[in-house]
């Protein structure tokens, strides 16, 4: 990947709350095309990192994170999801007695109007909905339920990559949309995922197994330790975790 | 306080959009209450005896009433003396007779309000009897109705052109002993509306009425009567919004509602009134009372509320199941910010045999405001077969802000069926930043954050008052986000 095409910078960024430090010194780059895989402990960081991109407030942040050529840091959460930034919820929320379907097509139509182009209108949303419900074999009446309201936990990140599909973003985060899934649920899922894969989209998979990484070849992996990036490889990498676990990493860490 | 919650105030502190007084200039008594300013109420009004005779009744027991003290809301004590009990829009020639004689000022009015009085009629197919202060000053559509033998005019002309039906249904749903405010306004009310709709008359028109408070010192009592003869459909909807003020206003309302065997009513309020300032100065009391009367089988009453204003409100629409199989509804959406107090919820009195009755209670409380539900469910003996379905759901935006839940319920026949459920929830920063990480821009989220809560009662609402009823709720919760 040449590096002009940089998606995602992240340059020396620290995040902490409440004056504990969660990140530290954390430094990445994403190219358009790419699929980076993070991984690492629990409570390593790897949501955190997730939220700040997306611009979640209550953190004290540090460091550079360029976007698009912007300043990721000096924009706001819609105006980052305007510009093509998604991200995929470890937990999402639910948000009773407002439709799916209605939060979608606000969600399409207010980055439609960000991009200049003309609100879709009932009609044509869902022929948009009905095609990448098909390719998520999710069922109609998914729609006209309340956001995530009563969702199964499968259902929940089934939603989080309709959401993703249909509004395509130029840089997808998604935060563990594999945690909780079945073998056959987590095939769809990575079906949906896979699709999105274009020379023009960046996707950082966040998980925990190596399995999911079957499905979706990542270029690359990196584990996230103690709120920093301790290592970064290829494919081979979640090979060896799966097999040897992060203490494997942490001893190499010591004797070195 | 969080981050978060500073957000929070920042959108609920929207200023009020319909602070403004008209300077119409007006026919008002001075203040103060005793037995002369009772009798020249009347006079003004050209009544008819009995009703003289029964606001003195009213008046007699008034005098022996104390003011109510009311556990969940706090206010300084009210000088009835300090009141006039008489104000009217001074116009060249009495009431105007169509609206080309209104007086221009007074549909500038509202005009700025959003209600083009004219235009609204004229597109949404509906009457609107416009109360401005205490007289009633143009009425619609009134041709049409009376073709159909409805009647649907100002109170105080029903007293005069329709006396025999007053003294046979005023006063029969809420005595005026019923309770000091009630009581209150059974003496010295000026206006309201009335509605008659004859025998398996099904009203061809949604009845509207836009209330508006604009005389500083002067408390509204306005009396609404509206009866539905056997197999009759009505609904009827009462808007209101007041101008800004410095000093409280006290409203005391009475609405009564009787459905006869097979009739039914659905009243629809969506009320705006001034909350006061977000020190809790100059806004509206409200309190009233609104109750309805299944008196005949079969018969439905349903309420349905949207209350954004006022500083104090004090509100129980209630139904007294009295007819075999009679239906009573109450769904009702209370927002509260600042430092409004709201004490609303609702009775349902079960009498008769097989009857049903439904709350759906939604709440919002924002800034340092406080609501509370207080719902009575009573099952009287005889009344076999009863069943009631309670929902109150709270929605706390921020963490200075309080709901209160006070379900009573008596039951005196064993088979009765009573489900109550309650929820509170918090408006919380993570369904907030899910819509806008979604690109909905937080105002927006807000919004339908709330909308959604408020779905089930919104439903009840003929579609382009939920459309009303959306923005109201948005102008109240909105504030200088960006
Ligand atoms: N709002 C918060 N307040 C205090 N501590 C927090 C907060 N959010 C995260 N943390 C702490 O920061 C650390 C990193 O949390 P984070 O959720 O980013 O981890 P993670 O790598 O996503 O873990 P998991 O694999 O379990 O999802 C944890 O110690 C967590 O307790
Ligand atoms: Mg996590």
């Amino acid at each position: 990947m040449s590096k002009n095409n940089i998606l995602l910078s992240i340059n020396k960024l620290s995040v902490s709350i409440d004056d504990k430090p969660i990140l530290r010194d954390l430094s990445l780059q994403v190219a358009a095309g790419e699929v980076h895989a993070i991984m690492g402990p629990n409570g390593s960081g790897k949501s955190t990192l997730a939220q700040v991109l997306a611009g979640r407030e209550g953190y004290e942040v540090s460091g550079e994170v360029s976007y698009l050529g912007e300043d990721l840091l000096d924009l706001s959460p819609e105006e980052r999801a305007w510009r093509g930034l998604f991200l995929a919820f470890q937990y999402p929320v639910e948000i009773p007695g407002v439709n799916n379907v209605y939060l979608l097509k606000a969600a399409l139509n207010a980055q439609r109007k960000y991009r200049g182009e003309a609100p879709l209108d009932a009609f044509e949303f869902l022929t948009v909905i009905q095609e990448k419900m098909k390719l998520m074999q999710i069922d109609e009446s998914f729609l006209n339920r309340s956001v995530n309201a009563g969702f199964s936990g499968c259902e929940k990140k089934r939603n989080e990559i309709l959401q993703m599909v249909v509004l395509e973003p130029r840089l997808a985060v998604l935060d563990e949309t594999d945690s909780g899934l079945d073998i056959d649920a987590m095939k769809i899922v990575a079906n949906g995922v896979n699709t999105m894969r274009d020379p023009e989209r960046a996707i950082v998979l966040v998980t925990h197994y190596q399995r999911l990484l079957d499905y979706i070849k990542p270029d690359k992996v990196h584990v996230l330790a103690d709120g920093q990036i301790v290592r970064s490889g290829g494919p081979e990498l979640a090979l060896k975790l799966e097999e040897k676990g992060y203490d494997w990493l942490r001893q190499e860490a010591v004797s070195a | 306080m969080s981050k978060q919650n500073q957000e929070l105030e920042k959108f609920v502190g929207g200023q009020y959009k319909h602070g403004f007084v008209t300077d119409i200039q007006s026919d008002t008594i001075p203040p103060g209450l005793d037995e002369s300013v009772v009798r020249l109420v009347s006079k003004k009004k050209k009544e008819p005896e009995f009703m003289l005779d029964w606001r003195l009744q009213a008046f007699a027991h008034w005098q022996t009433m104390e003011t109510p003290v009311w556990a969940h809301v706090h206010y300084p004590p009210i000088d009835f003396q300090e009141i006039s009990y008489f104000s009217a829009p001074k116009t060249p020639d009495d009431a105007p007779r169509s609206l080309d004689e209104v007086d221009p000022k007074l549909l500038e009015t509202y005009d700025k309000l959003g209600i083009p009085l004219h235009e609204r009629a004229r597109l949404a197919g509906v009457a609107v009897d416009a109360v401005f202060d205490s007289v009633s000053v143009a009425t619609t559509f009134k041709a049409k109705l009376a073709e159909s033998g409805v009647i649907f005019c100002p109170f105080s002309e029903a007293v005069r052109e329709h006396p025999a039906l007053l003294e046979q249904y005023l006063g029969s749903v809420v005595p005026y002993a019923d309770n000091f405010y009630a009581c209150l306004n059974s003496t010295v009310f000026t206006d309201g509306s009335f509605v008659f709709i004859p025998k398996g008359v099904r009203c061809p028109m949604e009845l509207s009425t836009y209330f508006r408070i604009n005389e500083a010192k002067t408390g509204q009592f306005e009396r609404t009567l509206i009866i539905a003869e056997e197999g009759s459909h009505v609904s009827y909807l009462e808007g209101c919004t007041a101008p800004m003020r410095d000093e409280n206003q006290l409203h005391a309302a009475v609405v009564e509602l009787i459905a006869l065997d097979d009739a039914r009513i659905k009243y629809a309020t969506v009320q705006n009134w001034y909350p006061g300032d977000a020190e809790g100065r100059g806004g509206i009391y409200n309190f009233v009372t609104k109750r309805g009367d299944c008196r005949g089988d079969n018969s439905h009453i349903s309420w349905t509320q949207v209350e954004t204003g006022s500083a104090i409100t004090w509100k129980y629409p209630s139904c007294i199941l009295r007819g075999d199989h009679s239906v009573g509804e109450f769904y009702s959406v209370a927002v509260t910010n600042n430092l409004q107090q709201a004490d609303t919820g609702t009775k349902m009195i079960h009498i008769g045999k097989n009857t049903k009755s439904t709350i759906i209670s939604k709440g919002i409380s924002a800034g340092r405001a406080s609501t509370a539900y207080r719902g009575l469910v009573k099952v009287l003996t005889g009344a076999t077969g009863a069943r009631n379905f309670t929902q109150c759901d709270s929605l706390l935006m921020g963490d200075r802000c309080a709901a209160h839940t006070f379900p009573y319920i008596e039951v005196k026949e064993p088979d009765a069926q009573i489900e109550h459920e309650a929820t509170t929830s918090k408006i919380g920063e993570d369904e907030l930043f899910y819509c806008r990480q979604r690109g909905i821009e937080e105002e927006d989220a807000v919004n339908m954050i709330v909308n959604g809560f408020c779905k089930e009662v919104f439903k009840e609402l003929p579609m382009e008052f939920a459309v009303e009823a959306q923005n109201l709720l948005a102008v109240s919760l909105e504030g200088a986000v960006g």
